[in-house]
């Protein structure tokens, strides 16, 4: 199905990341949005809360950033499309009840525009700290779908795309952008609704007596109802059985618990994407996201001029991890560069899939600032040695 | 053979029966009055949802025979808001426990409050945290003992009342598993109320809170209840303070009118935006 016009702001715009992101959303059917101020994500919240109540939505300032998350899930099961925008701390406190939004498998968005951390950190600096957070910061076991664009343009359509990976697949997407991104300001152009394909949300053709709420089609997803349909479901966020309905035992665990984690694993090729650039007959391949990306094409310019052969991977989707296409590539490669501001997060993951085959070297920041490209030039240079 | 069906079934989820609750608790009781409610103003089934938190009393949505929603931890009001944005014609019920809503979901109350948000909470106040064993509740009367208070309660409790209307709400109530008649009315007036309801029911915890101080059976709870409650509607809140088995003032202390959220919303769009507020409306974005 096709965007409704009433939300895409088509044309040529000069907007940053944050603004952009809040548009794509809109353009993506996003009516609904709860948010808690925070640098550098408040130019989401300021964005929606201007424009929804002209396409026909809902903006909400909540009380702190656990009921931003419980919000948009409430809102969710309303049958509207939903979103928050939030940084590093407050993500830490969606985290109980992203934990909920994959337990109750919620269609719903949640951007993280990153700063430095740990804690308060560097409000209004960029960082990329928050990776691994994303995959696994809730308690338990669960997959989760993230993405990391690098210029508004892309956060345009990588809401897009986020929105319809949290409809197909039933589960909270992040968009994890870093300051620079979302306070970067660029040339967007956002094409006409007609343009823009969406997913529609799973509904039922089951009649109320029949359904069952969590019987997962072929693709392991269930499909929804929307509340006060006379459907009278029940969601909890115990391990529960097809009905809905609680059962403690290490069998439903299973049943359960399994399948949240093989909708995402067993459908990964379908989710992933990536950008590639002269990766086949590359030696050594800089892999990287967000602002790094952009960084890192001067060393990657500059190492190919010195006569290195230099091959680029770009994580779009950062999780699930592109692990197929790096165990691919290891065995043909001498060695990944993996330039991050962070002191080691998504490395690990190339570390694991390149399994010894290829060296994984990590170009660190720590935040607040952009790498040198010198740094990661340094490390290409260092790695075919 | 009786085959007769109980006149309560279309409004519970038989298939989950028997629940958890002990003999004696005073949930159950606060459900049968919240179904008895439902049941007196016709309200059609599908248009209710309840949203609970965790504990005892968070166990309600399971039993409900409606959309029914059992959240995280103190997390059922902004669960609740969100759902009642987007579906408004919707009346949806917050059925939580004293330990949920004000300890780790105060803040939430709270600001629900401030906003008039449009939500009916019913809190079942058993002075405890039973689902984990009897722990110290925000609502624990001073020199009560509890598992994490063993030498008695120092810390004063909530006034749940009190609170509910200082933050905003426009109905407030107070009744105990023993008032049956009136709390069904109480409850049968929230749910027809704009804006922000709140009605606590006190309740009997034999198990963990009776036992420890020796309070004796729930029977003899609720025989306390007959002897010690004062009904003062109109009473000012803040003079109905719960002490270690002293008297419990109840009655419907705060009905009044007031624009809610949703009504405030609109009002103030419009007023800015004119022709170009689109109101919302429920759809899904796509043509």
């Amino acid at each position: 199905m096709k965007a409704d016009p009433k939300g895409v702001l088509t044309g040529e715009h000069y907007l940053d990341g944050d603004f952009a992101c809040a548009e794509g959303a809109l353009a993506a059917g996003c009516r609904f949005f709860a948010g808690y101020p925070i640098t550098p994500s408040t130019e989401v919240a300021e964005r929606f809360s201007e424009r929804i109540p002209e396409v026909g939505g809902i903006f909400i300032q909540m009380e702190d950033e656990m009921a931003s998350m419980n919000a948009i899930l409430g809102a969710s099961w309303g049958g509207v499309k939903t979103m928050t925008s939030t940084s590093g701390p407050g993500f830490s406190l969606m985290m109980e009840n992203i934990g909920l939004g994959a337990m109750m498998e919620v269609p719903c968005v949640v951007v993280n525009v990153q700063r430095g951390g740990p804690s308060t950190g560097l409000p209004t600096m960029v960082g990329q700290a928050d990776m691994m957070q994303a995959r696994w910061g809730s308690h338990g076991d669960y997959e989760i779908i993230a993405l990391s664009p690098n210029s508004p343009q892309e956060c345009f359509y990588v809401a897009i795309e986020a929105f319809n990976l949290a409809e197909k697949y039933r589960v909270p997407v992040f968009i994890m952008m870093d300051e620079c991104v979302g306070h970067m300001t660029e040339k967007v152009i956002i094409p006409p609704a007609e343009e823009i394909e969406l997913y529609p949300r799973r509904l039922t053709n089951s009649p109320p007596a029949e359904y069952l709420p969590y019987m997962p089609e072929d693709d392991l997803v269930p499909s929804m109802i929307i509340a006060g349909q006379g459907y009278k479901i029940h969601t909890t966020g115990l391990t529960h059985d097809e009905r809905g309905y609680p059962v403690m035992t290490a069998e439903a665990q299973e049943k359960l618990v399994h399948r949240l984690i093989n909708k995402i694993r067993l459908n990964a090729d379908h989710i992933i994407h990536i950008e590639e650039e002269d990766t086949e007959g590359a030696e050594v391949v800089v892999v990287s996201y967000g602002i790094s990306s952009r960084v890192a094409l001067a060393a990657i310019d500059e190492a190919r001029a010195a006569g290195i052969r230099v091959g680029r991977l770009r994580l779009i989707t950062v999780w699930p991890f592109p692990e197929k296409r790096i165990r691919e590539l290891a065995p043909k490669v001498k060695a990944f560069v993996v330039p991050e501001i962070n002191y080691g997060q998504m490395v690990l993951e190339v570390e694991r899939c390149a399994a010894g085959q290829a060296k994984t070297i990590l170009v660190s920041h720590g935040g607040g600032d952009v790498h040198n490209p010198q740094d990661i030039l340094e490390a290409i240079k260092e790695s075919i040695k | 053979m009786i085959t007769k069906e109980h006149p309560m079934t279309p409004l519970l989820r038989m298939d989950r029966i028997p629940h958890i609750w002990c003999p004696t608790c005073g949930i159950g009781t606060a459900v049968s009055c919240f179904a008895a409610a439902l049941k007196q103003n016709e309200i059609p089934l599908e248009k209710v949802a309840i949203v609970s938190g965790i504990g005892c009393t968070g166990r309600v949505a399971g039993y409900m025979k409606v959309d029914s929603f059992h959240t995280t931890h103190g997390r059922a009001i902004p669960f609740a808001t969100g759902l009642k944005l987007a579906r408004p014609e919707m009346k949806i019920v917050v059925f939580s426990g004293d330990g949920d809503l004000f300890a780790i979901g105060g803040n939430h109350f709270i600001h629900a409050a401030r906003r008039n948000m449009d939500l009916t909470v019913i809190c079942v106040n058993n002075f405890i945290y039973g689902m984990t064993g009897g722990q110290l509740a925000p609502t624990t009367p001073l020199s009560a003992k509890s598992t994490t208070s063993p030498y008695g309660n120092y810390e004063h409790p909530f006034n749940l009342p009190h609170l509910a209307a200082s933050c905003g709400a426009t109905y407030v109530a107070r009744w105990t598993a023993l008032h049956i008649r009136r709390l069904t009315n109480s409850m049968s007036e929230a749910l027809n109320k704009k804006g922000f309801s709140f009605i606590e029911v006190i309740a009997p915890c034999s198990t963990v809170y009776a036992r420890r101080n020796r309070l004796g059976s729930g029977l003899d709870l609720m025989k306390f209840y007959h002897d010690n409650c004062e009904i003062k509607n109109g009473a000012n809140p803040e003079e109905a303070d719960i002490g270690f088995q002293s008297k419990i003032i109840v009655g419907k202390f705060v009905d009044k009118e007031k624009p809610s959220f949703i009504d405030n919303m609109h009002v103030g769009l419009k007023r800015a935006l004119g022709d170009k507020y689109i109101p919302y409306g429920g759809d899904d974005g796509a043509k």
